[in-house]
């Protein structure tokens, strides 16, 4: 039985903010693991083929800090730093979000963003809800087509197969 | 994905920010209708409406049909299209790191659980 549920949904609940839902055939206790223990945590939020996580650093306490960053099989790297602000474990953390454009350039955000993520168990799912707060539209916007126009192309150009394939 | 691109889904995601404007295009979904019959449904005036069309006009969402008379507005869809593939990337990079999360919270549970280990940072 593949452990695979619905697909990832993306919305736009307002001018400034993205949320990403997904549920997963885990206890939610596990799935909060996977999100919070470095050595976990490197094992899949890599994003699309071609990426690993070279440096992933959680002080998982409110304060503590991290620093994840990616890199690419071209040499591309970019990542995020922030510092949590709430940790309720297995059901809420909140983080701040800064983008270090690494060698992807870009425009640097004047503010964090506010990453908001739960954790909430049905059955045998867990769904998590990560709403990101980027503070303004302009850097929502901006955020949200970050790779589409440089060191990410070819990872996207895969990904324009891939939903050209789905659409069609 | 070039600039213009980008500016084109800028303008279709204004567009599409406020309410009004998408009700006004959920009804253009079922057909083309004037400037008055859009109106109907919000008790707006007419400028108000207009102010609104502008908008969605200027985003490539509305064009105006033939009647010259009536000049009834019409949803575009290409821009619409556009604008759910832009997000459908960003879903898509998403959706990448999950479904390695459903290998890995997989592995774990076939694994018997191991005490979970003192979280720390490596810092």
């Amino acid at each position: 039985m593949p452990m695979t549920m619905e697909k990832a949904r993306v919305t736009l609940p307002s001018d400034r903010e993205v949320q990403v839902t997904r549920s997963f055939r885990a206890p939610r206790a596990l799935v909060y693991r996977t999100y919070s223990e470095p050595d976990l945590v490197r094992r899949w939020l890599l994003g699309p083929p071609g990426w690993s996580m070279p440096v992933c650093e959680m002080d998982v306490r409110v304060g503590g800090r991290y620093t994840w960053r990616w890199r690419s099989n071209d040499g591309s790297e970019f990542g995020f730093t922030g510092i949590f602000r709430e940790v309720e474990p297995a059901s809420r953390v909140v983080h701040t979000q800064a983008y270090d454009p690494g060698t992807l350039g870009g425009g640097c955000p004047a503010d964090d963003a506010i990453v908001t993520v739960l954790f909430t168990e049905e059955g045998a799912a867990t769904t998590v809800t990560t709403l990101i707060d980027f503070g303004s539209k302009e850097a929502r916007d901006a955020a949200l087509s970050t790779g589409m126009t440089d060191g990410m192309e070819q990872s996207y150009q895969l990904l324009d197969r891939l939903i050209e394939g789905i659409q069609r | 994905m070039q600039q213009t691109t980008s500016s084109h889904l800028d303008q279709t995601f204004l567009a599409l920010a406020d309410p009004t404007r998408r009700a006004i295009l959920a009804r253009l979904a079922l057909g083309e209708a004037s400037v008055t019959e859009l109106g109907e449904p919000f008790a707006m005036s007419q400028p108000a409406v207009s102010k609104h069309l502008k908008i969605l006009a200027r985003a490539g969402l509305v064009t105006v049909g033939q009647d010259a008379q009536r000049r009834p507005r019409r949803l575009v869809g290409r821009p619409l299209a556009e604008a759910s593939a832009w997000l459908e990337q960003y879903r898509a990079i998403w959706e990448a790191s999950y479904t390695r999360l459903d290998g890995l919270l997989a592995e774990l549970q076939r694994r018997p659980e191991r005490k979970p280990r003192r979280r720390r940072g490596c810092q």
